[in-house]
């Protein structure tokens, strides 16, 4: 029997008043063979870990992570990424489908879990293409990757842009509770060219043009498809205030849908594309503040239903080409809790247990995971647990990453740097205690 | 070009120390007029004379030189600008130069060409205008008037005319200044004190 | 001044001392012998990634007629498909012992980054969408001779340009250069052809030609681009020369003297009539002569002085 036993922690556990929850304030937290257990049961020989000082979190859950195994592995293995996501507090990641082969069968998806299962330092659960090779033409299995325990369905990376595949999909999956993860770009409005958010910068600097448009109307047209399939909608890496109002119109509307922010839409703007640094070039693109300030201001009140990392790690060569044509896309597991701390709690916007539902319990609800994920600690229940020292600060060095890449776009600034130690069902996946 | 010239474009700021007068403005016109009549006798008159002066005091120097033959001898001989910025062999070795104007007379060819300078030191600068009055045209023969001769040679170049031999020492200068340039028209020796003999009117060509 | 990337790093000094100094270029073009030495050793390549005979010959000669060895190497075709990165191209280049990377690049800051990688000097000869520094330098040159000389000549000055700005790096790099030295552009396009953002870039917008263009000192008329016609920017071309082409009529509305450039090159017919081509305040031409001194003017403002270290 091994023993866990975390002394002199605050516990967060989260909104709501879950039966046998562990209740919120400072206390010991014993964790024996990957479950809760009595602290006053402690064995004299468990391994002890002093928090004094430290808040925990229930573990962090990743909607949105590309882990570029099979396929890419000089980018991000399985093993890589979820050491990043460990070090970054999660417990748990969605692998997003656009690997090389896609994740377009249960065989692929079981394949991710199988590398999740033998290599991963969080739980992998793999995201299911919607259409088959993401070529937006016919449905991919869903049917038979929700067998395999599939529950969220994306063509990441592209837009479902044809509405009646969209709406065949949002049927489809209703059948087994199912949720579409849309990547809202329109491909008329906003081509594979388009690099830079539309607007003053964009002119400028001769980029090509990504409006928020192209994101709104796609974002608006899914409401409808939503509202009339009576499926399940999230909506991925919402970045603009225009996409913001379309989503508070549809909740209002009792629509099911929810939506995603990635640490860099609450942090980075477009200013920082000016010297064409292809770090800076991501999908969509960083939009200017008032976009910044839009999406904030969506998170704290729910309108946006949690964080994602959208983490996507590019090797380096693809990244060293002129700015219109090196890969889009920035890693983010590791400072995806800092920048919240940031953005959310340090400006008063969030509370913990608000940032404990947008980063745990929102996720989880989305995806419907199990294995204790997403829920407050209950004494019996894996453990899944984020320890973090909020005051810590630290300037974010790339070359210090577990990621096997450097497409980092914090480096050089000075963040909060939380994640002290994370369980992921059950074991230590990471400690600095 | 000779020490006493500031690169082209810039005015002679540098705090010239304690200095000593050997020609006045007086002493300038008469050496140029003696060398406006060597001129015209080495050349047997005015006959084909093109003077070119090299910036910024070579050219209002040729001008007078002009000025001189042209009361000797009743003629008005073309006068032209050389630059030889881009000829130089030190470009290297500073910022990048400005360039000066070069507007030479037509006609270069089978002319007499008197190159005109304000002092005559290592002879580099006049090696650079060879060059450039080579890509320029063949003249028939070219010649080197200089104002001030102080030695220090580091080419094998002699002028043919001098308005007057100064003996130097290596770390004194000599500043030319004219009034069409400078405000004034005199020949001074400066011996500058010993911190600011890395001053750029020390450049040696 | 270490690189070349957009007009928006000159000062009005840096421009006065570069076209001053293409002046006496110019006077090197009417020369027999039209060489000068003071480039000699230095190493001057042409990376282009997209074709432009025009300009890589302009830079060509300038480096020639200054003493460089100039080394063209044609790129063409996005790096991504060939599979070796901006970058690898680059240091390959550079690797040779190059002192001046002259780039153009079919993508917007593809100079800029390449400065991050070397150390060779840089001049953007194009990228992208993004800008043409020489290209606005010589129609400067070409200006100021035309206004009377000097570059206070520009005060005040309207200068039409005209066209697809949204895709122009001449339309982007002249406005600079042209507020830079007080005169006033005016910008004349269909909203579609207009960039985003346009409002911001402080000077006349105007999607009316014929209100412009009997107030102006200079119409500069730019090319269309064959892939706009098919873009869906505007309807047929036919509706484009009626609405913003310089045509036969709309010379008549010119004021007496007004200078009529286009960077090249032209579709006759289209955005430029033959008599707007070919007629007497035409500096089409002389655009094209400019381009050779203002870019050996460029050239030796870059590389003739000391390495800077």
């Amino acid at each position: 029997m091994t023993e866990l036993l975390i002394t002199g922690v605050r516990l967060v556990p989260g909104p709501g008043d879950a039966a046998g929850a562990l209740a919120s304030g400072t206390q010991d937290i014993l964790i024996a063979d990957g479950r809760y257990a009595d602290p006053s049961q402690a064995s004299a020989d468990a391994t002890r870990i002093d928090a004094d000082g430290l808040l925990a979190l229930p573990g962090l859950i990743d909607l949105h992570t590309h882990l570029r195994e099979p396929g890419r592995e000089d980018a991000e293995t399985v093993e890589s990424g979820t050491l990043a996501a460990a070090r970054g507090g999660f417990a748990a990641v969605m692998a997003m489908a656009n690997t090389d082969p896609v994740t377009d069968t249960a065989e692929a998806a079981e394949h991710i879990r199988a590398l999740g299962r033998k290599h991963g330092s969080a739980q992998v659960y793999p995201i299911g293409a919607v259409s088959k090779g993401l070529a937006g033409q016919e449905l991919a299995e869903l049917g038979l990757m929700a067998r395999s325990g599939v529950t969220m369905f994306s063509d990441d990376g592209h837009c479902v842009s044809d509405s009646r595949l969209m709406r065949r999909a949002l049927e489809y999956v209703r059948a087994f509770g199912g949720v579409i993860a849309q990547h809202a770009q329109d491909p008329r409005l906003a081509g594979s060219d388009a690099c830079c958010h539309e607007g003053e910068v964009s002119g400028r600097l001769g980029l090509p043009g990504w409006p928020s448009a192209a994101e709104a109307t796609v974002i608006a047209r899914d409401a409808e498809l939503t509202k009339l399939t009576r499926s399940r909608l999230h909506v991925c890496h919402v970045s603009t205030a225009e996409s913001v109002d379309v989503l508070r119109w549809a909740k209002k509307r009792a629509i099911d849908i929810t939506a995603e922010v990635t640490p860099h839409h609450l942090l980075l703007t477009t200013a920082l594309l000016e010297g064409y640094d292809p770090t800076f070039k991501v999908n969509p693109p960083l939009r200017p503040d008032e976009d910044v300030a839009a999406v904030r201001e969506a998170l704290a009140d729910g309108t946006i239903d949690v964080v994602a990392t959208d983490h996507a790690p590019h090797a380096r060569h693809d990244k060293e080409h002129a700015f219109g044509d090196a890969a889009p896309g920035m890693v983010g597991l590791e400072t995806a809790l800092g920048v919240v701390i940031e953005t959310m709690i340090n400006t008063g916007a969030l509370d913990w247990d608000g940032l404990v539902d947008r980063t745990s319990f929102g996720p989880g609800r989305i995806a419907r995971l199990q294995d204790g994920l997403g829920l407050p600690p209950v004494l019996g229940a894996a453990a899944n647990l984020t320890v973090i020292d909020p005051q810590r600060r630290t300037v974010v060095d790339r070359d210090s990453s577990a990621s096997l890449s450097r497409n980092n776009p914090w480096h050089g600034l000075e963040l909060p740097d939380p994640v002290m130690a994370t369980v992921a069902g059950g074991e230590v996946t990471y400690s600095r205690l | 070009m000779a020490d006493s010239t500031s690169p082209p474009g810039t005015a002679d700021t540098s705090d010239p120390g304690p200095q000593r007068v050997v020609l006045d403005a007086e002493d300038i016109s008469r050496a140029l007029t003696r060398m406006a009549h060597q001129i015209l006798e080495t050349n047997r008159g005015a006959q084909g004379l093109v003077l070119a002066g090299i910036p910024r005091r070579g050219v209002p120097l040729a001008e007078r030189l002009a000025t001189a033959i042209e009361a000797a001898e009743g003629v008005r001989i073309p006068v032209g600008a050389l630059d030889i910025t881009m000829y130089r062999d030190d470009l290297r070795s500073h910022p990048t130069r400005p360039v000066g104007h070069t507007r030479m007379p037509a006609g270069v060819d089978d002319a007499v060409v008197v190159l005109v300078d304000d002092v005559l030191m290592s002879g580099r600068s006049v090696r650079a205008a060879l060059d450039a009055l080579g890509d320029l045209g063949r003249p028939r023969a070219v010649r080197l008037a200089v104002l001030v001769d102080r030695g220090h040679r580091q080419l094998p170049i002699r002028a043919d005319h001098v308005g007057k031999n100064l003996p130097t020492s290596a770390d004194e200068r000599v500043l030319v200044r004219l009034e069409e340039t400078d405000g004034s028209t005199e020949v001074v020796i400066t011996k500058p004190a010993p911190e600011s003999g890395s001053s750029p009117q020390e450049a040696s060509l | 001044m270490r690189h070349l990337l957009s007009s928006a790093d000159l000062e009005p000094d840096d421009v006065t001392a570069i076209l001053d100094l293409a002046e006496e270029m110019a006077d090197v073009q009417h020369r027999s012998i039209k060489k000068l030495p003071a480039l000699r050793g230095r190493t001057v390549v042409n990376l282009f990634f997209e074709d432009s005979t025009r300009t890589r010959s302009s830079f060509e000669i300038a480096g020639k007629w200054l003493s460089a060895d100039v080394i063209n190497i044609s790129a063409k075709g996005s790096s991504v498909s060939k599979g070796e990165s901006l970058r690898d191209t680059v240091l390959t280049v550079a690797a040779m012992g190059v002192d001046a990377l002259v780039i153009r690049h079919m993508t917007s800051g593809a100079p800029q980054q390449v400065t991050g990688w070397i150390d060779a000097h840089v001049v953007n000869a194009g990228d992208g969408t993004h800008e043409h520094p020489t290209q606005a330098l010589l129609d400067a040159f070409t200006l100021r001779r035309h206004f009377g000389g000097d570059t206070g000549s520009f005060a005040n000055r309207r200068i039409a340009i005209v066209g697809d700005i949204t895709h122009s790096r001449v339309a982007r790099s002249n406005v600079l250069l042209l507020k830079k030295l007080g005169a006033l552009p005016v910008l004349v396009a269909p909203p579609t052809l207009m960039p985003s953002g346009v409002d911001s870039w402080d000077c006349e917008v105007s999607a009316d030609l014929d209100a412009v263009l009997g107030g102006v000192d200079a119409v500069m008329m730019l090319r269309v681009q064959r892939e706009r016609m098919s873009g869906g920017y505007f309807p047929t071309p036919r509706e484009y020369t009626i609405g913003y082409g310089l045509t036969r009529d709309r010379l008549t509305a010119l004021k007496p003297g007004t200078a009529i450039c286009h960077p090249g090159p032209m579709n006759r017919g289209l955005e430029i009539s033959a008599d707007a081509a070919d007629a007497a305040n035409s500096l089409v031409l002389d655009q094209v002569t400019a381009g050779v001194a203002v870019r050996m003017s460029v050239l030796y403002q870059l590389l003739g002085g000391e390495d800077e270290s």
